[in-house]
């Protein structure tokens, strides 16, 4: 049955995508929100399986491509030991690479589980902090890695002698986001840093963090991180809060 | 020490305690990556008999992990109560699982021991049980908590309301926490997880919580899920914390890769016996673990990841809890490949928490890369809801829009309450009955404004 009045939900829903006020029947949810789910679960899982292509980067300056050691999808999700350590030929690629250094920051774009968000998001968010970033920040190219982990920030940022490294990586589809972007930064990367020791800024994407704001925190950090010689769960994020912009609360 | 065991006319070697544990283990993808699991079905069943025959006693004598090295392991040592642990000190693992199942161990019984029992005792008996077997027990156990209502109670079952947003809007997080009030869910906790770790925003959610809990006057906790240093500076710039929580695992050296040691956490519990906020009981602390934490910092020891857990909840036992819970699904398809893996990991959790004393409960949940789907879920909520389990999390429509996995609906905890006749903490449903959001036990089809004045825009 059709109700006659408003949807009392609808003016609610404009400040979360969460799947708030859904029809009931008896304890359950209806059946039409069922379908909704499941189709959005198999979109997801299409996402993961997907390879990072660089074609689709629209790159306006050279980039250097590495690898893990996962060779496939379906490998790398099984093993996260693989995606955290380069294979052979990406070492000796960055190892001539850090003959141009020294380098304060090297950026990667990794896809992590979710090639879209790289695609989508890693260009328009390095462009960003290039602009934002003074002279005093000397930055590595653009690196692209493919199967890669968090940690394979590690031995990149060593390898290329950079003094930060900040891996712009997927994160795992959700339902209602499958190109959700993190950044993990870490100060003196090198092989063996524990998660205790790099901050994070998660939920970019069209419905999160804007590029806007998500670059604002990471210069934020980066200033604080140089200041305090580390990253980590000692550097607090204390930075002020940008304005939001009015159409980041419109759901299309 | 070395143990040989022949079985169908073949001999197996393995090569100590560690060893045993691991291949004695029902098959999982963390143990096939930390390369210990059994290399065959048969090597496993010879481990188990192996097990079966081990006293409980050689849990004592040797150790996973050395005490001189592991903080974890001389809390387990140290805090070890010999005078508990007499009525079973006889028995050896396989004679403790047929004991387990007995009309002897009772609630009284099972509560009793749980101080003089170490984690990898508990570990080894799970892994000669069943899945029902580790239902049975479950269900005979109750550990009950308390802080603004109380948690554990027989016939009972909590919920955790999840209403988190991925930039911690706070007109998004409200609609969120409305959706879950009107369906009934919250009564364990309202715990949020922050998108950032800014101490400012965390501060704005905590007030915005508490505003609306005085403002209804809700017997609930709330709950920021922030890291535990984080809450501490929120205490001291004098932010209504109720709980403080922290995930935690089985080793020093993981523990370390969350950035805590076990004198970080002694001094958040103590500042919470200060605060002394709950009105019903004291209990303020809130763990999460799950399966895989210690092997993802490559933290484990060699030493298989169901122990490992277990390990972790001998750190939460030191800090009486409100609640404890499993993120099963949660840590990913390298850890727990699929739905089955999944579903024997949350049963394992639930008895080994509740056999070590603590109020369990579990994160019914799994990620879009791992092998499983909602029915998959759907099983393991009724199986744990048997089992007894404490309190399960639940988000809007199974579908949590910051953490990108999917745990339960809060539908499901009312599917649970029909299925089951179980029904929230005591105080909870009183008030669902004062507000009217509830009439004799069964939620009414509520509507945004049934709770009047709840402030959800600017």
């Amino acid at each position: 049955m059709t109700s006659p009045v408003q949807d009392p939900w609808g003016s609610l829903r404009q400040y979360t995508r969460a799947r708030i006020g859904l029809p009931r029947t008896g304890d359950s949810i209806a059946g039409s929100e069922v379908r909704a789910l499941q189709a959005a679960h198999a979109s997801a899982r299409r996402a993961v399986h997907a390879s990072l292509d660089p074609a689709r980067l629209n790159l306006e300056c050279p980039a250097i491509e590495v690898r893990s050691q996962a060779t496939d999808r379906s490998e790398f999700v099984r093993r996260p030991d693989f995606g955290r350590r380069l294979d052979t030929p990406s070492i000796t690629r960055l190892k001539h690479a850090a003959q141009d250094g020294p380098w304060d920051l090297a950026l990667v774009a990794a896809d992590g589980l979710s090639a879209f968000a790289v695609e989508r998001q890693a260009i328009p968010l390095q462009s960003a902090i290039h602009t934002a970033l003074d002279q005093t920040w000397r930055m590595s190219p653009l690196i692209i890695a493919h199967n890669a982990r968090v940690a394979l920030g590690d031995e990149i940022g060593e390898l290329l002698g950079a003094t930060c490294v900040v891996m712009m990586i997927g994160e795992r589809p959700g339902l209602s986001v499958s190109d959700s972007l993190s950044l993990y930064m870490t100060w003196n990367p090198k092989v063996g840093r524990q998660d205790s020791e790099r901050n994070c800024i998660s939920n970019i994407h069209a419905h999160g963090l804007s590029i806007g704001e998500a670059c604002h925190k990471l210069c934020w950090l980066l200033d604080a991180a140089r200041r305090l010689g580390r990253t980590g769960v000692s550097l607090k994020d204390e930075s002020t809060d940008m304005k939001i912009l009015p159409q980041q609360k419109s759901i299309p | 020490m070395v143990h040989r065991i022949s079985l169908s006319g073949e001999t197996f070697v393995f090569q100590n305690l560690k060893d045993i544990m691991a291949c004695a283990s029902p098959l999982r993808s963390g143990d096939e990556l930390a390369g210990i699991a059994a290399t065959d079905p048969v090597r496993r069943v010879a481990a188990r008999e192996v097990l079966a025959d081990l006293p409980l006693r050689h849990f004592l004598a040797e150790t996973l992990i050395p005490y001189e090295t592991d903080e974890v392991s001389r809390l387990i040592i140290d805090s070890h109560d010999a005078t508990a642990f007499a009525p079973v000190s006889h028995m050896t693992v396989g004679q403790f699982r047929d004991w387990l199942l007995s009309y002897e161990a009772d609630a009284e019984s099972l509560g009793a021991l749980a101080p003089g029992l170490t984690p990898e005792m508990v570990a080894a008996v799970s892994k000669l049980m069943r899945n029902q077997d580790l239902i049975s027990v479950g269900r005979k156990m109750r550990v009950v908590t308390a802080f603004r209502n109380t948690q554990g109670l027989p016939g009972r079952l909590g919920s955790r309301l999840q209403p988190n947003h991925p930039t911690d809007d706070a007109d998004g997080i409200s609609a969120a926490l409305l959706d879950g009030l009107l369906l009934g869910a919250g009564d364990a906790v309202l715990g949020i997880n922050p998108a950032s770790d800014h101490i400012g925003k965390g501060m704005d959610i905590l007030w915005r919580f508490d505003d609306i809990r005085q403002r209804y006057d809700m017997p609930v906790q709330s709950c920021l899920l922030t890291h535990v240093t984080n809450t501490i500076s929120m205490i001291e710039k004098g932010a209504p914390v109720d709980l403080v929580f922290q995930s935690i695992a089985g080793s020093e050296q993981a523990n370390s890769g969350f950035g805590i040691s076990l004198a970080t956490l002694s001094e958040a519990w103590l500042a919470t016996r200060e605060l002394n906020r709950g009105t019903v009981g004291t209990n303020a602390m809130y763990f999460e673990t799950g399966q895989g934490a210690a092997l993802s910092s490559n933290a484990h020891h060699g030493v298989d990841q169901q122990t490992m857990e277990v390990r972790a909840y001998a750190v939460a036992r030191a800090y009486p809890p409100l609640l404890v819970n499993t993120v099963v699904g949660f840590i990913g398809p390298e850890y727990l490949y699929d739905g089955k893996q999944i579903i024997r990991a949350g049963l394992e959790d639930h008895f080994c928490g509740k056999l070590m004393g603590l109020p369990m409960g579990c994160d019914v949940c799994y990620t879009n890369h791992a092998e499983a789907d909602q029915d998959d879920m759907d099983n393991l909520m009724m199986l744990l809801t048997a089992a007894g389990v404490n309190f399960l999390i639940a988000v809007p429509g199974g579908d949590d829009v910051m953490l990108s996995y999917q745990s339960l609906s809060y539908h499901d905890i009312l599917t649970l309450r029909s299925v089951f006749d179980v029904r929230p903490a005591p105080e909870f449903e009183s008030w669902l009955e004062r507000m009217s959001l509830a009439d004799r036990g069964r939620l009414r089809m509520n509507q945004p404004y049934a709770l009047p004045g709840f402030r959800t825009g600017p």
